[in-house]
């Protein structure tokens, strides 16, 4: 499968998978002509984390708002649309309901094809939005549900390679900040610690059999809880920044090691790392810095591409619509969707 | 004027046509596929069957709970987006309400029950053939309604495929005064949704964007967190 020439081709994105209502129109797979994000996080930090059922009613609150805005600030009309695209998985099944069947009412309403979007695939898609993806390429996809690292071969091909065989990169994040009394999101705010942090508490590196590419981090959790446990009966005050640096070194040390090994054995073009801890200093730092060495173009997308938006999933719908996928109105909420190729 | 109907608050789904004052299509049915599969795909095929396409709806009334929260969340996107995007008055009914309708020329006090798990219903109390309120929809053990309901001297029509499940409860609190409605008037009907909905001003196109379903019931984390708030 080459490259399509698209001719102002217009795509309406949905996106509802956790706890932000987004909604974007996408020309021709690359161009973001509106991306409209309506965040959530602000309601759920009262309960230190993302509760379900409080996403799903405020997703239902804010869904046509949001696609109104996106279309308003794009300056377009449905009948200029050419597709809806919406997240169809994984992701947390009653959030994802809500785009879904916005999804499909607006679809039915304008007559247009509706396309299903797999969350991760939107992740990787949001460089496509930046500059032109070079394959084979290797995404390392790290979120607070997600750390893979998929190969792709040509567009719409993937092959997850590695994945967190417990705890995805973002949640250890989550629960570490907890650990460490910091609110909610806690993710950000270890990474700010780390770097004002100047001595390192040694926590192990979780590297699992030889050659494997997949990641473990609840030891290196275990590992946080147990010091922190263990200091606190000897009535010892710890140093939050050297447990955040201490923690991040761990973990950016071994994605980025797993990285590096995997683009020379696949011999990739370009690396991308995307989703939410993507967009982490540490993390961000330690690729460029060894992909530069190594003489492979090394991109992350901007803050607001790698938080969840909907201008990614445009981007991997305008791909799909290229090549004939279609879904229909019988698409249903998938939380545990897996990442299939859509060619071969 | 057409209206189309959209009723999922339960397992149960209908879709209905309405036009001028005619029901053209209406489908009702209790089979167990999940609505987000099913309902998209019923409102297609009901407006198929009328010979309206969605341009042609003038209005939309949904069903807006109280019921299964998915369920209730997938007729009002459904139905809220459609009216949005069709610009066109979006107009909510009681899910309870709408359930009870089937049984208005019931002489008597009628009463819908959903099953709301752990011997909790979510219940009202209506009466005679305009649904008059005699018992707000509300959330509630069953015991709390029966108790309710014991100090009703009127015979009480109960209603609904959720019946079953507490019946020997009510007929031990209530005795012969407890009467069930006929299969016939076990699920809901969306013509039934539009009728009552024909009997409301219609909302501006505006509102529809802060349309929100009536759960009649907050959350569980919410819940949990407003009672640590009071005792801190």
């Amino acid at each position: 499968m080459g490259e399509f020439i698209m001719e102002n081709r217009m795509i309406l994105a949905i996106e509802t998978s956790c706890d932000e209502t987004a909604a974007a129109i996408i020309r021709n797979g690359s161009d973001i002509v509106s991306n409209v994000v309506a965040s959530q996080i602000e309601s759920h930090k009262r309960f230190g984390g993302v509760v379900p059922e409080i996403a799903s009613r405020h997703h239902v609150e804010q869904i046509t708002i949001v696609i109104e805005e996106a279309l308003k600030q794009a300056n377009i009309v449905p009948a200029d649309l050419d597709a809806v695209a919406v997240t169809e998985g994984p992701g947390l099944v009653g959030a994802l309901l809500i785009g879904i069947n916005a999804a499909k009412a607006f679809a039915f309403a304008h007559n247009l094809p509706i396309i299903g979007v797999h969350h991760i695939a939107g992740h990787i898609y949001a460089n496509a939005l930046i500059q032109p993806m070079e394959f084979p390429l290797l995404a390392l996809v790290v979120s607070g549900g997600h750390t893979e690292l998929v190969y792709m071969k040509e567009h719409g091909s993937f092959e997850v390679i590695g994945e967190t065989r417990d705890d995805a990169a973002g949640e250890a994040y989550d629960k570490v900040a907890r650990v460490l009394n910091l609110p909610y999101p806690g993710g950000p705010r270890i990474d700010q610690l780390a770097h004002e942090g100047q001595e390192a508490v040694a926590f192990p590196r979780v590297w699992l059999e030889e050659g494997s590419y997949d990641f473990s981090f609840s030891g290196l959790k275990s590992a946080v809880i147990n010091y922190k446990h263990n200091m606190d009966q000897r009535g010892e005050t710890i140093s939050p920044a050297a447990v955040a640096k201490g923690f991040q070194d761990s973990v950016v040390e071994v994605l980025t090691a797993k990285t590096l090994r995997a683009a020379r054995e696949y011999q990739v073009k370009q690396v991308i790392a995307a989703g939410g801890v993507a967009a982490n200093k540490g993390l961000r730092t330690s690729l460029e810095h060894v992909f530069v060495e190594e003489g492979i173009p090394f991109f992350v997308p901007p803050l607001k591409l790698c938080t969840d938006n909907a201008a990614m999933i445009g981007a991997v719908a305008a791909q799909m619509f290229e090549a004939g996928i279609r879904g229909n109105l019988t698409m249903n909420g998938r939380p545990g969707m897996e990442l299939h190729s859509w060619t071969e | 004027m057409i209206w189309l109907g959209i009723e999922t608050a339960n397992a149960p789904l209908s879709v209905a046509v309405v036009r001028d004052g005619t029901v053209v299509a209406e489908i009702v049915q209790n089979i167990k596929l999940t609505h987000s599969v099913g309902a998209m795909s019923a409102i297609e095929k009901v407006l198929a069957t009328a010979g309206v396409q969605a341009k042609d709806i003038d209005v939309i009334a949904v069903s807006e709970g109280p019921g299964s929260y998915t369920g209730v969340r997938i007729g009002v996107t459904l139905a809220k987006t459609l009216a949005w995007t069709l610009q066109k008055p979006l107009v909510g009914v009681s899910s309870l309400q709408a359930l009870a309708a089937n049984s208005s020329l019931y002489n008597g006090l009628i009463c819908p029950i959903f099953d709301a798990r752990r011997g909790n219903v979510y219940a009202a109390v209506y009466q005679g053939v305009m649904l008059t309120e005699i018992i707000k929809d509300k959330h509630m053990a069953i015991e709390e309604l029966l108790t309710k309901l014991q100090a009703m001297e009127v015979p009480i029509l109960f209603v609904g495929a959720d019946v079953d499940v507490f019946w020997d409860t009510i007929v031990a609190a209530l005795g012969e005064k407890a009467q069930r409605a006929p299969l016939s008037h076990q699920l809901p009907r969306a013509s039934e949704v539009i009728r009552l909905a024909i009997q409301q001003e219609l909302p501006s196109i505006e509102a529809t964007h802060h349309f929100v379903p009536q759960y009649q019931r907050i959350a569980e984390a919410e819940a949990n967190w407003l009672k640590e708030q009071k005792h801190e």
